[in-house]
């Protein structure tokens, strides 16, 4: 291998955004501090910006073959095609050639890697075609050189680089060396190719890199890391968030064969931000040994002052909360006023839960020490972070840190927070540097989540003669995530009300938007789509109330409560987030809210005869700078029992990548948004999650699964910003799915999940 | 000592009978294809075959596989559907973050091996047990269809 990346990798300087400033920024809300600097949107407002420079992301080998470095973490999303693909395409590079290489966490070297927010490809498909471009031109230089003339005399094309004139040819391998000498270009002077040309770009021919490893056992994931001498360990977490061990013995503990020794974590006082939650580890020979042992310990907890934490009380509290006035976050008009004038008013509450990730692979991770320097395999969506907070806790600069990524076998967000990372580089400290991986049981994965917020939504309409409305009060009642981070914070923060509440861009004179306190008791964290999931079931199923009080169609009502096709400022709607992008070039656009209602209707045939008990819904949500609807066909049996035979979704998200992937997406947000609906629900009691295991956190399996998901795109321009797809597909299933069981039983529901709300 | 064969080689483990064979497989035999999900033959990350049956490895204890053919992700793909099925999986694009797509593949061999033919019902029921939260399941039903229309139009 005679690779591209040489010592002078800061021949171009690297473009940086902000500098990591400790955890507040690294999980990207905004704070005091960030608001005096000049605003940057994008990949530029992210910790460590972004880097298109070839030689951190382009190796070529003597071979032929080309290596691709993904820095972005793999968790079905498909960004370990996509992002490589980009690469390659600009380049030239024939895929069947192209291997992809995993970044460690070094943001300094790659720019931002928090794979979250439904951002790899919006904020790095021109950086990624930079890069591929960069690499394509120095290969030219290198071949122009060689045959002693003008650069504009060659082109490179599938992997070889021809001179015109003669017809001549030099592969990639043969010129490797020579590119890896040739200086990087100016970003100014890159030729990109036209759109038109793309090879892989937007065709959805290509497979997945890591299928072949996948369907045959061979893909490494996080909890597969095998060291020589490693131990396996499980960890005793305390049962209640800010819990704390008050003492302990491990003495039948060491009994259980095969377990070797038993290690206390040092409780962490709430904020949790990112720390282990202390707790005492046994660890073993094998992993069941190391559960054998846990079940052995005999701890006695000190619970602290969540310990009266109830999810039923709690829903009450929520419910007083919602009924009063809280902070006003965006007022149009007079609301109150509008009211009172109003033809006749409306008014509903909805309720989602708490809710887990349940990742397929529960968290682990494997950490070493040796000769002073720490490594870490982990399945993380941040492996910077994971590195800084490993860092700290093993006492050693970041610079003495690795962190491996290893593919995450599903993330939703719980991922991000690398908790499981940081136990295991201190157990493996508390064990002089010895190999260990801590594997989290399913038990554990639920008992100890950073959970998914429980919110009460309270919404209250006048409308006019003909039902439409004038006057809109909102008032979103949930604990924080901020609340991770900041004990005391009780509002949702800029970014839980731009998802959905404040930035509702819908065409009424009078809207009010209020946000009453709350306490959080338990550690709030990121959860797929995050406080769009109740916003979007709550503003889409009201608008589905107004209209069938006014006896309208809800798809005609629903474009008319969307209003004409105009751009909204996102700022005019009070949203100063706008996930993060600039509100010039990501307004709120209205006709492509209106494109996608309209072409889901189409596609899924709105209005079509259908069987008895069948009923279709339909519901739109602008989220990560994209836009969705669905509908959803429903089947409901004479005894409540609920199948979904199929659901159409439309999708405006620009231009694509990687088409296949966008629609799977859309499918695996169809599923998880049914079971969001019908299933999902974590609940407390005395402090402590009530459910254990899947019998108890119950998910959508295949007999849940629509018979049929079909996904629409639309057509995008390149030339274009590009907005997210991880995540927006999940916000419009839920009230899809309930406004299709309104039109085939009649019976609205108002409270996540249905359960058995069907069965009289 | 328990004897195991595991994908047609022979091995003796030195574990006590009742542990699973889930981690036995994982971290005593280096083979970490077969995944853990929950522990409770809920999720059926866990799948491996003993004697051609479809079983959930988490709550089998290696005692009751002494001395039975055990197949895994590892070695399914040297039998023609296991083979198949494989191929159906990247074709159809069905995995996302991968995981539970092992097992998947474990109980669609079982569910091939033993109705070559499924129909949809057949498909959802010998399916159900494994759990994706990636949301795959409409891809899971192509490429099984897939994998037994090649099936039957080659032997």
């Amino acid at each position: 291998m005679n690779p591209l990346i040489v010592a002078n990798v800061s021949r171009r300087r690297f473009v940086q955004g902000l500098s990591l400033g400790g955890l507040v920024l690294a999980v990207g809300y905004p704070s005091a501090g960030r608001a005096q600097e000049q605003k940057k949107f994008g990949a530029d407002g992210m910790p460590n910006g972004w880097v298109d420079n070839p030689l951190a992301f382009v190796s070529i080998a003597d071979n032929g073959t080309v290596t691709i470095v993904c820095h972005r973490s793999e968790m079905g999303q498909g960004v370990r095609t996509g992002m490589p693909m980009i690469v390659a395409d600009e380049m030239e590079a024939d895929w069947k050639r192209v291997r992809v290489a995993q970044a460690p966490g070094d943001e300094k070297k790659f720019g931002n890697q928090d794979t979250d927010g439904s951002r790899s490809t919006r904020h790095f498909f021109e950086p990624m075609r930079r890069c591929g471009a960069a690499a394509r031109t120095m290969l030219e230089a290198a071949a122009a050189e060689r045959w002693k003339v003008p650069a504009s005399e060659v082109e490179a094309k599938n992997h070889e680089v021809v001179h015109r004139p003669t017809g001549r040819r030099l592969s990639y391998g043969e010129l490797a060396k020579a590119a890896a000498s040739q200086p990087v270009p100016a970003r100014e002077t890159l030729r990109l190719k036209d759109p038109k040309q793309f090879r892989y770009i937007g065709k959805g021919q290509i497979k997945l890199v890591d299928g072949w490893d996948i369907a045959t056992g061979k893909a490494q994931y996080g909890i597969d890391t095998r060291l020589p001498g490693m131990l396996y360990a499980v960890v005793a977490r305390p049962p209640v968030y800010g819990g704390k061990v008050a003492n302990f013995d491990p003495a039948e503990a060491l009994k259980v064969p095969g377990v070797e020794r038993v290690v206390q974590i040092a409780d962490s006082e709430p904020p949790a931000m990112f720390n282990p939650v202390g707790g005492v580890a046994v660890l073993a020979r094998n992993t069941y040994a190391a559960i054998q042992g846990r079940r052995a310990l005999k701890i006695k907890w000190d619970d602290g002052p969540n310990a009266s934490y109830d999810s039923k009380a709690y829903k009450a509290s929520l419910e007083e909360s919602a009924r009063k006035p809280g902070t006003v976050v965006r007022n149009d008009g007079d609301f109150t006023a509008a009211a009172a004038g109003a033809a006749r008013r409306h008014e509903a509450e909805y309720y989602v839960p708490h809710l887990a990730h349940a990742t397929m692979e529960p968290p682990a991770a494997t950490a070493r020490i040796e000769k002073g320097k720490c490594e870490v395999w982990a399945c993380v969506q941040s492996p910077q972070a994971t590195r800084d907070l490993v860092a700290k806790r093993v006492g050693m600069s970041a610079d003495d840190v690795t962190v491996h990524v290893t593919l995450l076998g599903g993330g939703f967000g719980r991922k991000s927070k690398p908790d499981y990372a940081v136990e295991a580089a201190a157990l493996s400290k508390a064990v002089e540097g010895k190999p260990v991986k801590v594997t989290w049981t399913r038990e554990d994965d639920l008992h100890n989540s950073y959970y998914h917020t429980v919110s009460v939504e309270h919404l209250e309409a006048g409308v006019d003669a003909q039902g439409k409305p004038v006057a809109w009060l909102h008032r979103s009642v949930a604990p924080t995530i901020i609340s991770t981070f900041k004990a005391d914070a009780k509002n949702e923060a800029p970014f839980e009300l731009g998802m959905g509440v404040i930035n509702v861009p819908f065409a009424i004179p009078n809207v009010r938007i209020e946000n009453p306190e709350a306490v959080a008791h338990t550690r709030i964290g990121w959860f797929r789509s995050v406080s769009n999931i109740p916003h979007a079931f709550a503003v889409q199923s009201f608008v589905a109330e107004l209209a069938a009080a006014a006896g309208r169609d809800p798809k005609d009502y629903l474009l008319d409560v969307i209003g004409p096709a105009r751009q909204v400022s996102p700022e005019t709607l009070g949203d100063t987030w706008n996930h993060g992008e600039s509100p010039e070039r990501y307004p709120v656009d209205t006709g492509r809210l209106r494109r996608v209602v309209e072409t889901v209707a189409r596609e899924a045939g709105w209005g079509r005869k259908l069987p008895k008990g069948h009923g279709l819904g339909i519901a739109a949500h602008y989220s990560f700078v994209s836009y969705i609807a669905a509908v959803v066909e429903v089947a409901v049996d004479d005894k409540g029992g609920l199948t979904v035979p199929r659901v159409d979704m439309a999708v405006d998200c620009g231009a694509t990548v990687n088409p296949d992937r966008v629609r799977s997406q859309m499918e695996g947000a169809c599923v998880m948004g049914l079971g969001i609906a019908t299933l999902g629900e974590i609940s407390f009691k005395d402090g402590r999650v009530e459910q254990d295991n899947f019998n108890a956190y119950e998910v959508t399996r295949m007999s849940g699964a629509p018979r049929l998901i079909r996904v629409h795109i639309i057509p995008g321009d390149y030339s274009k910003p590009m907005g997210g797809v991880g995540e927006p597909g999940v916000p419009p299933i839920p009230p899809a799915l309930c406004n299709a069981i309104f039109a085939a039983t009649g019976k609205r529901i108002r409270r996540l999940p249905i359960r058995d709300q069907l069965k009289a | 000592m328990i004897p195991l064969e595991v994908n047609g080689k022979r091995q003796n483990v030195d574990l006590p009978g009742e542990t699973p064979l889930l981690w036995t497989l994982r971290d005593e035999l280096g083979l970490t294809g077969t995944k853990f999900g929950c522990g409770m033959a809920l999720c059926g990350a866990c799948t491996v075959h003993l004697d051609g049956q479809a079983v959930r490895s988490c709550v089998t204890p290696i005692s009751a596989a002494a001395n039975k053919k055990i197949v895994t992700i590892e070695g399914v793909g040297s039998g023609a559907v296991g083979r198949a099925l494989q191929a159906a999986w990247v074709d159809a694009g069905v995995p996302q973050c991968g995981y539970c797509q092992a097992g998947q593949i474990m109980s669609a061999a079982a569910l091939l091996q033993r109705t070559p033919k499924p129909t949809d019902t057949q498909i959802d029921e010998a399916m159900n047990g494994n759990i994706c939260r990636c949301g795959t399941y409409t891809r899971i039903r192509t490429a099984v269809k897939q994998a037994a229309a090649k099936q039957g139009g080659t032997q």
